[in-house]
């Protein structure tokens, strides 16, 4: 769907080992290094899954002291939005069949 | 473009009065039964026709759980309700986290209904990001709501 809002999370979370990055970090914020030993990939092929995932609005990091710590972004008010626009649209469209649907039925047994 | 309200639109090809009594009355009809937020099975989900009413769901053991109250009832033209669920299906009985979902019926002259739904102050929702993500790991929760998300940006 083209209009659909928020498609750059989806996009970012498409991928199942950036999917295991965002829930890792749904439990605290961590550094590259830990990410990294957490889960069967490099440091390197972590830090570019982060990338993608920063620059969908997911996670953002921030320096303490030497290291830089990863986390999901508290806002995410686009996530919500996304999530949303998703539910209603399949929401309405089972509502529209609904309403249609006993709508025929009613016209049919008033003849 | 507000980014904190979700608008969508949808044409009925029913009356006005048909397409509110089904949004209302038979809400059970068509809502994803999927979504509820008691452990229990979900039996029916009910929308109180009145203002102060409430909008909840049965489980099959007969037990309640509400989602939020009705705040305009002005049939057949307009419905409104707070929206009480965070996005992990719970139920925050604080007024302040609630969203508002607004929806709007508009004859078209021509037999067929125009269904307006305005979903706002979901900022409301995001401001409670910390509760969400403790959601994350249960089943219903956010995992399953990433695995619709990942579902749909598959097919898109």
């Amino acid at each position: 769907m083209a209009t659909y809002q928020g498609s750059k999370q989806l996009d970012a979370l498409g991928d199942p080992t950036r999917r295991a990055i965002f829930e890792r970090l749904a439990h605290g914020a961590l550094p590259v290094g830990e990410i990294a030993k957490r889960l069967p990939i490099t440091r390197p092929a972590v830090s570019q899954h982060l990338k993608v995932l920063k620059e969908a609005g997911l996670v953002r990091d921030e320096a303490a002291g030497t290291r830089r710590l990863y986390r999901i972004d508290r806002k995410g008010l686009e996530m919500v939005r996304a999530y949303f626009d998703r539910f209603w649209t399949e929401a309405l469209d089972a509502f529209r069949k609904a309403a249609e649907e006993t709508y025929e039925k009613q016209e049919k047994n008033d003849e | 473009m507000n980014d904190t309200t979700v608008k969508k639109s949808v044409t009925v090809r029913a009356p006005v009065a048909h397409a509110f009594a089904v949004f209302t009355q038979r809400f059970d009809l068509w809502w994803p039964r999927s979504h509820h937020i008691s452990k229990v099975d979900m039996k029916e989900a009910i929308l109180e026709g009145k203002e102060g009413g409430r909008w909840y769901e049965r489980g099959v053991d007969g037990s309640e759980c509400e989602w939020g109250k009705v705040l305009v009832w002005a049939p057949p033209q307009k419905v409104a309700l707070s929206w009480h669920l965070t996005p992990a299906w719970d139920y925050d009985a604080d007024p302040s986290k609630a969203s508002r979902v607004e929806v709007t019926f508009h004859d078209n002259g021509d037999g067929t209904t125009r269904v307006e739904l305005t979903h706002s102050e979901l900022d409301r929702h995001g401001n409670d990001w910390q509760k969400m993500k403790e959601g994350i790991a249960g089943d219903g929760g956010w995992s399953g709501i990433l695995d619709t998300y990942r579902k749909s940006a598959e097919a898109s």
